[in-house]
């Protein structure tokens, strides 16, 4: 599956400073849809390559990062439960940072 | 679709104002699910709402508004530049920096308010720590470390605002708090034992018997949204019919110095708390306003610096105090309570016993 995934707000330092980043990512296996956690999951192995802390708290984000998919807050799709569709875009942001 | 129908039935994706367009997002204040273009008008209204109810401005007034760069201050130039126009507030706007003199943070953040002067057409003033007291942080850093860097940072910036502000000669200035920083600095302020400065913190407009009085337009909007304001302006292009929603730029990079920065961990929990229950942040504000301090609390005399005139309720202000440290080698003057302040430096001082601050009394003399 085809995914646009965007990181801000200083999130983009934890995945060496590329912001933007096109993936394929796989459903897992013997499931038949790809949701918010498995991402997440993906993400932490795949992109994180340092503090992993800083984007993640258990099993979802860490509070305080804003998650987007399709340019909707997740809260409205059910979070980790949102089901991931081909060419979606998810952006992630940090609000930790200072304003 | 029936207009009778609750939005939650229609897939939950309905908007909860318009009951026309896709809800976006999922406003803490009130849990309730809008879109993007109400969004935006019920954020303006809101913030339009607390300056009359608060009287934040009168008309004719110039007003400096605290330009770090950063998202709050961004919207916030932005935002009330916009409400200004739209309802003949009358006010000279002016943008106000402070180069710290931290390289590689805020040299870029400083351009990207240059860029905001542009696109909003607001004259900009920066005023330099190097121009203020002759030290920039990077200079401070060097000579103190990653330690203690912050306080002297924060006591300098307070001040070079109010000296920018005095330059600009401006009737107040607008700084970008937001509802979260608020309740943190409540929960700071507790965690200290610091009485003095958790009266004044929840104020919205502070330092009115001073030269220069202080408001917070963004007291009770949450973060959240005024990042929501600044993403959605970044996607705008494609989805906005408005045509106000430019990219607003900002700049949002963690300050080089401030990595364990004690502030970090009550932001850590709020946001946490926020995660549970978003009225949380709300309801330490208003926790705070609440508080009552025994009328036996003495409380710092409000007095000038004797140096540099400056408000101080010590005979120094905290900025001759730490500047002096600076310029003598002795960088540790003025630096915490008991610890860390070596008794020459003391001595040379003369800590005015007299009016004894309650800002450096120890925790658990809390009296409620």
């Amino acid at each position: 599956m085809h995914l646009m995934l965007e990181f801000g707000g200083g999130l983009e330092l934890l995945c060496e400073s590329v912001k933007v980043h096109n993936v394929n990512v796989d459903m897992p296996k013997g499931a038949d849809k790809l949701t918010m956690k498995d991402l997440l999951a993906w993400v932490r192995t795949n992109l994180i390559k340092e503090r992993p802390e800083m984007f993640m708290k258990g099993e979802s984000v860490r509070p305080g990062v804003l998650v987007l998919v399709n340019d909707c807050d997740w809260e409205l799709s059910g979070q980790l439960d949102t089901t991931l569709e081909d060419k979606d875009v998810v952006v992630f942001i940090s609000t930790l940072h200072g304003g | 679709m029936e207009a009778d129908a609750k939005p939650m039935k229609l897939g939950g994706r309905l908007c909860c104002v318009c009951n026309q367009r896709r809800a976006a997002l999922k406003r803490p204040k009130t849990l309730e699910q809008i879109c993007r273009e109400c969004f935006y008008a019920v954020f303006e209204e809101e913030i339009h709402q607390v300056i009359l109810e608060n009287k934040l401005f009168k008309p004719g007034e110039r007003i400096a508004i605290g330009a770090s760069g950063g998202k709050d201050s961004t919207v916030l130039a932005y935002v009330l530049s916009e409400l200004n126009r739209r309802h003949n507030y009358g006010l000279d706007l002016f943008l106000l920096s402070v180069d710290e003199g931290i390289t590689g943070y805020r040299d870029d953040s400083l351009e990207t308010v240059k860029r905001n002067e542009l696109q909003y057409g607001l004259p900009l003033k920066i005023v330099s720590y190097k121009d203020l007291y002759g030290w920039t942080m990077d200079e401070i850093v060097k000579m103190i470390g990653l330690k203690n860097n912050c306080t002297f940072c924060g006591v300098f910036r307070r001040q070079a605002l109010d000296r920018g502000a005095a330059l600009l000669k401006v009737d107040k200035v607008a700084t970008g708090h937001n509802a979260d920083d608020i309740a943190e600095t409540v929960l700071l302020n507790i965690l200290r034992g610091d009485i003095a400065r958790l009266s004044r913190c929840t104020s919205i407009i502070t330092g009115e018997d001073g030269p220069i009085p202080r408001c917070k337009p963004f007291k009770y909007t949450y973060e959240k949204e005024i990042f929501m304001i600044t993403l959605g302006c970044q996607s705008l292009n494609e989805l906005s019919t408005y045509a106000y929603f430019k990219k607003l730029d900002y700049f949002s990079t963690e300050c080089i110095y401030s990595p364990n920065a004690y502030r970090g961990f009550a932001r850590e929990f709020i946001k946490d708390l926020e995660r549970i229950r978003p009225r949380a942040i709300l309801d330490i504000i208003k926790s705070g306003e609440d508080f009552r301090i025994a009328t036996s609390t003495k409380m710092p005399e409000q007095g000038t610096c004797e140096r540099c005139g400056y408000i101080s309720s010590q005979k120094w202000c905290k900025a001759c105090v730490l500047l002096e440290g600076l310029n003598r080698g002795l960088p540790k003057l003025g630096i915490g309570r008991n610890q860390g302040l070596n008794s020459d430096a003391k001595k040379d001082i003369k800590k005015d016993d007299r009016t004894k601050s309650i800002e450096s009394k120890q925790c658990g003399s809390l009296e409620f």
